[in-house]
């Protein structure tokens, strides 16, 4: 149980229940959906980008708490920020969550180091990441779905 | 020799109790000497693959330490004795689905292949543009995927025939999609997804006297019940090696001896040819003619040994002790308003598929494995059906001989682990 509590920890559990920034957004200029074959959850981002920033954010879809915690959060830290600056923190997530002995994350990141727990459960990174590629997928302008595998 | 005193152990103790003895089955399993993540291994996965006895780990084992070679070439000792015990294979599968002759059994690499092997060769010589093939809305992937490459190819048209919302088969409903169009009607023994047991011999009676050939898809079906080709008279019938305790890698495709005269080589290559010029190439009777290139020697050994492994322990004894634990985990998870059972058919057979409220699948799988519990989670190469249900994915408990109540006593308590945390 306490290994399932490293995984499952408190903040994602509620992002889980309470989604942030849930629901479509009219009105937007970049879109892209994820898709994880696996096992067949979806993500939809929907994002407005003003001069090379993200004004606004949402994402729908349906999966497991990881993906959906991982999502939500996402969607909070990418708010306000540069396409680069979301790019790098892309990479800085996926190197943290994928290599065991990762670097940390910095200050003001806390939530997303709440889903560190997955680096033991290899199968279910992709569902940590999922709404990362989408969004990456969203900037690059792309409107294809992008798959996890 | 110690094969047979592991044998002789199962059928003793089978002997003694008019039911199945697990914990002496439990034993032919080696997997199950090991804990996982510390806990005592309760594999709920059979349907996605079953776990292996020592009987048929010895006979891999044994055809490569001591009767291996290339079959049906060589001249020499070694090739004799393995071309024996691959062709004392085939017989084996041959009885043990009642065929007329073992040479309408072809090996191929699983169900998969056994089915994309007759729609190509079948289906692409005997299905004409407008001729309708019928499916269910209960198949695996492998029993749509053939028939939609074969529609785009060939312009035939792929019907599909609807389930019930207890995931059965109506069969009025049924026979009111055959016609004289109707020419090749490709379903389900047993839904991989929902557990569901189709009414497969109606369905051949009516599909024949509609003029259109059978196949069946057995794979969740021949490990759990007896199976006769005759008595069903299916034209065709699949299944694969690794879910009826086999090797992975090799299955069978049952096909009528005439039908199998009729059809073209679905490969071409070694081993099935009578003779090769560069202007002409005659090819090898059946079964033969369909098994290009060196064939899964040891694989088709091994599945050899699981059917006799099955027959040793008896599919009247598996049949009936897998329907208790089934009626149990269906007695528990049943009646309560946080679980969502899909497919609750009168008739099923090993597979419980559920929903959990509020929980995604892959989440109640992930928490189940920290107790060494395995089930499958996702849609199950089951699209089709997952959509018919308006859910994404299941949790999936399926039965080998091996699990008994015990394990579904677990599995409850697991669940009681998901609640806890979610909650």
């Amino acid at each position: 149980m306490s290994d399932l509590r490293e995984l499952y920890q408190e903040i994602i559990l509620d992002h889980n229940r309470k989604p942030r920034n849930f629901g479509d957004l009219p009105g937007c200029n970049r879109t892209a959906k994820g898709h994880n074959p696996l096992c067949g959850d979806m993500v939809t981002i929907y994002l407005t980008i003003e001069n090379g920033v993200v004004r606004e954010v949402k994402f729908d879809g349906k999966g497991c708490a990881i993906s959906v915690a991982s999502a939500s959060i996402m969607t909070g830290l990418i708010t306000g920020k540069l396409e680069t600056e979301i790019r790098e923190l892309f990479d800085s997530f996926h190197a943290f969550v994928t290599n065991p002995g990762g670097q940390e994350l910095g200050d003001g990141l806390e939530e997303l180091t709440a889903l560190g727990g997955v680096r033991d459960y290899p199968m279910r990174v992709k569902c940590a990441t999922l709404a990362w590629h989408s969004v990456i997928a969203a900037l690059d302008g792309g409107n294809d779905t992008v798959a996890t595998e | 020799m110690k094969e047979n005193s592991i044998r002789e152990t199962s059928l003793e103790h089978a002997g003694r109790n008019p039911v199945l003895d697990v914990d002496s089955v439990r034993k032919d399993f080696p997997i199950f000497t090991q804990a996982v993540r510390g806990e005592r291994l309760v594999f709920l996965d059979s349907a996605a693959s079953a776990q292996k006895p020592l009987q048929v780990i010895q006979s891999i084992s044994e055809c490569y330490e001591s009767q291996y070679a290339n079959v049906h070439r060589g001249v020499y000792w070694l090739s004799e004795k393995a071309t024996e015990a691959f062709d004392a294979s085939r017989e084996k599968i041959g009885a043990f689905l009642n065929s007329p002759s073992s040479s309408e059994i072809v090996f191929v690499r699983g169900a998969t292949e056994g089915i994309n092997l007759v729609a190509s060769s079948y289906g692409g010589t005997f299905l004409q543009p407008g001729d309708e093939v019928v499916i269910s809305h209960m198949e695996h992937h492998s029993n749509i995927v053939p028939w939609q490459i074969l529609r785009d190819q060939k312009g035939i048209v792929l019907k599909v025939a609807p389930i019930r919302d207890d995931g059965s088969i109506d069969l009025e409903v049924f026979g009111n999609i055959l016609s004289s169009k109707t020419k090749f009607v490709s379903i389900t023994h047993v839904a991989n997804a929902l557990g569901t047991v189709v009414p497969v011999k109606e369905i051949c009676d009516m599909a024949h006297s509609a003029g259109a050939r059978v196949l069946i898809d057995g794979c969740q079906a021949v490990p759990h019940c007896e199976v006769d080709v005759q008595k069903l008279g299916c034209d065709f019938y699949v299944f694969s090696g690794h879910k009826l305790y086999g090797p992975s890698g090799i299955g069978v495709l049952y096909a009528k001896e005439e039908l199998l005269h009729q059809m073209p080589p679905y490969q071409g290559g070694g081993d099935m040819i009578e003779s090769v010029t560069f202007e002409r190439t005659s090819y090898a009777d059946p079964p033969q003619r369909f098994e290009a290139g060196t064939p899964n020697i040891s694989g088709a050994i091994g599945l050899g040994a699981a059917v006799d492994y099955v027959r040793s322990i008896g599919l009247d004894k598996i049949a009936a002790h897998e329907a208790d634990v089934l009626g149990y985990a269906t007695e528990c998870l049943s009646g309560r308003n946080d679980i969502r059972i899909i497919g609750t058919a009168a008739n099923k057979a090993s597979v419980l598929s559920f929903m959990i409220e509020g929980v995604h699948p892959h989440d109640v799988g992930t928490i189940l494995d920290q107790e060494g519990i395995a089930v499958r989670t996702g849609h199950h190469c089951a699209q089709p059906v997952m959509d018919r249900f308006g859910v994404p994915s299941t949790t999936r408990a399926s039965l080998g001989m091996y699990n008994g109540r015990d394990d579904i006593d677990a599995l409850i308590g697991g669940l009681e682990r998901v609640k806890e945390l979610f909650n």
